[in-house]
């Protein structure tokens, strides 16, 4: 196309529907959360005037009956399980996307094709297997406890290790398709020659390696960290009612509590997040780009 | 450092093993006798058959379906519009609008359901419209779908050749002929791939529908929600096992699509 056809390009209007139903159906209510955070509860549950800041001080942990860490330490632990899972999830994904890579072709599709399909199986019904799978007297919580982890009769569900396994078990394919995206490209010369050079194996992986998956890694990480970090139903099914994180904080402000503004309010504060991980993810990606 | 190991061989089948235990577990208790409990009392079709005489579920599977067919039409038209307007039309605007795109990918599925829930909230009060239901269930499902399907649509164009319909051009093929002629057919395993992937999430959202659905309109998952917080009872494996069939089928048929290489 020459540069005047192109001027002359109306093509263009073929986004607006796309962009007009994302404007109505995404920007307007994230507009609208944002709004609302700063409102205060009515007394019905409802929310109204004045406008105030008084939301984010709670969460900050400034409540009526003076500072009170409840939400912040909500906070801090939905960030470090989404972190931790993301981190477990990167010790899988690495020998995983290894393995498939040094699979000849028709193998390789195979391989890639069984991590995709839990993936595009309902979310719910993994959950409640791994209650099954974890539950008192199932083989894996009796092994744990004759290993000691648990006592006798326990069972591995609820706690903090059963959201551990089903979060790494949800997430794992988001973590796993970027990461092989940059290893099926890898170049091995490279690793070779570093190993010639007399490195050693850490090191190889270190200095040959890891540069050349960094960017898949990246993604894999972000993709993980900010969803798992607003997870609802995992730690919902699988936490039992111990595990406060922000994802069924969100959900009981908006459904027992009735307390709308605030919930908005920790919603923004998930958005800030998701807002801070995009950011970080590009810089790193394009920094790795320019050659840095 | 070697291309294969014992080492990432191991924990690969660990991997397998581990993604695929909850998946075995469902698909073998919906054929358990017993009724509760982890032991397996022999095999029988009676969960399945008591599944198909379910009104609940057969309501739930009805409107589950209704919202899937109806967003994922949507979200294919809005999604392939703008994935082309994107790569071949736009100049200006298009790192917002990929931002734009990101959202719905990254952002924690319970923040999006709440700003939604709030949003039809306000148009109810000051326009009496989005009464929560079917309707609300489908805008919010095409919302995370157009990203969804404008992503495998552009991956698409980006892999076909512009001589081709540079060449339709010089024969004097109209644009409008251009695109119905050439670029649309070429377009298509790509778009079909999208709307299947778009399909599947749809089928799968839990979230979104708990959140933007009203009484009488219980998609599956929603309906799966309640019963786990019941307690499950072998119907909801059986009926598991036939989402699973669905899902896995769609997108088997979507990646062998998208896999075909464009000539």
């Amino acid at each position: 196309m020459n540069a005047a056809a192109r001027r002359r390009d109306k093509g263009w209007w073929l986004g607006v529907p796309g962009i007009g139903w994302l404007g109505m159906f995404l920007v307007l209510p994230l507009l609208a959360v944002f709004a609302v955070s700063f409102l205060t509860r009515g007394e019905y549950g409802g929310y109204g005037l004045p406008l105030t800041i008084e939301n984010y001080r709670r969460l900050a942990g400034w409540g009526e009956l003076g500072f009170d860490p409840l939400y912040p330490v909500i906070l801090g632990r939905s960030l470090a399980l989404g972190f931790g899972t993301a981190v477990l999830c990167f010790l899988l994904a690495v020998p995983l996307t290894f393995f498939i890579a040094g699979l000849g072709e028709r193998r390789r599709l195979v391989a890639l094709t069984l991590v995709m399909i839990p993936f595009w199986t309902n979310l719910l019904v993994r959950t409640y297997a791994w209650q099954l799978l974890l539950g008192p007297s199932s083989w894996l919580s009796e092994a744990a406890a004759a290993a000691g982890f648990i006592s006798a009769g326990e069972g591995l569900y609820p706690s903090w290790s059963a959201v551990a396994i089903g979060m790494v078990a949800d997430f794992l394919p988001f973590f796993a398709l970027p990461l092989f995206a940059s290893v099926e490209k890898l170049d091995w010369t490279l690793a070779e020659a570093a190993a010639d050079l007399g490195a050693n194996r850490w090191q190889v992986f270190r200095h040959a390696v890891w540069p050349q998956i960094r960017p898949g890694a990246v993604t894999g990480f972000v993709l993980v960290f900010l969803p798992a970090t607003g997870q609802f139903v995992i730690p919902d099914l699988l936490g039992g009612a111990k595990t406060a994180l922000l994802g069924n904080a969100i959900q009981q402000q908006f459904g027992q509590s009735r307390d709308w503004p605030f919930g908005a309010a920790m919603a923004c504060v998930g958005l800030v997040i998701m807002g801070a991980g995009l950011f970080i993810q590009r810089r790193i990606n394009r920094l790795k780009e320019a050659g840095l | 450092m070697k291309r294969s190991s014992w080492f990432n061989s191991t924990v690969a089948w660990l991997v397998y093993a581990f993604l695929y235990a909850p998946i075995a577990v469902v698909v073998v208790f919906s054929f358990n006798a017993a009724r509760s409990g982890i032991e397996w009392r022999g095999a029988t079709l009676d969960w399945y058959r008591r599944l198909f005489a379910n009104e609940q579920v057969q309501s739930a599977l009805k409107v589950s379906l209704i919202v899937a067919v109806t967003s994922t039409a949507l979200a294919a038209g809005l999604g392939t519009t703008l994935a082309l307007a994107l790569e071949k039309h736009m100049r200006r605007g298009r790192e917002v609008v990929n931002g734009l795109l990101a959202v719905p990918v990254f952002v924690p599925d319970i923040v999006l359901a709440v700003a939604l829930l709030l949003f039809f909230g306000l148009m109810r009060e000051w326009f009496r419209v989005f009464e929560l239901g079917l309707v609300t269930i489908i805008a919010g499902h095409v919302t995370f779908q157009i990203p969804f399907v404008a992503m495998v649509v552009r991956a698409r164009l980006a892999g076909m050749d512009p001589a081709l319909d540079e060449a339709a051009r010089d024969l004097g093929a109209t644009p409008r002929q251009v695109f119905r002629h050439v670029t649309l057919p070429l377009l298509m395993p790509g778009i079909v791939a999208g709307a299947m992937l778009a399909f599947t999430l749809s089928l799968d959202d839990f979230v979104v529908s708990f959140f933007s659905g009203g009484p009488g309109s219980t998609t599956l998952p929603v309906y799966i929600y309640s019963s786990v917080k019941r307690g499950v009872t072998p119907e909801i494996h059986a009926l598991s096992t036939l989402l699973m069939a669905v899902s896995v089928v769609a997108t088997v048929v979507a990646m062998m699509l998208q896999r075909r290489d464009v000539r």
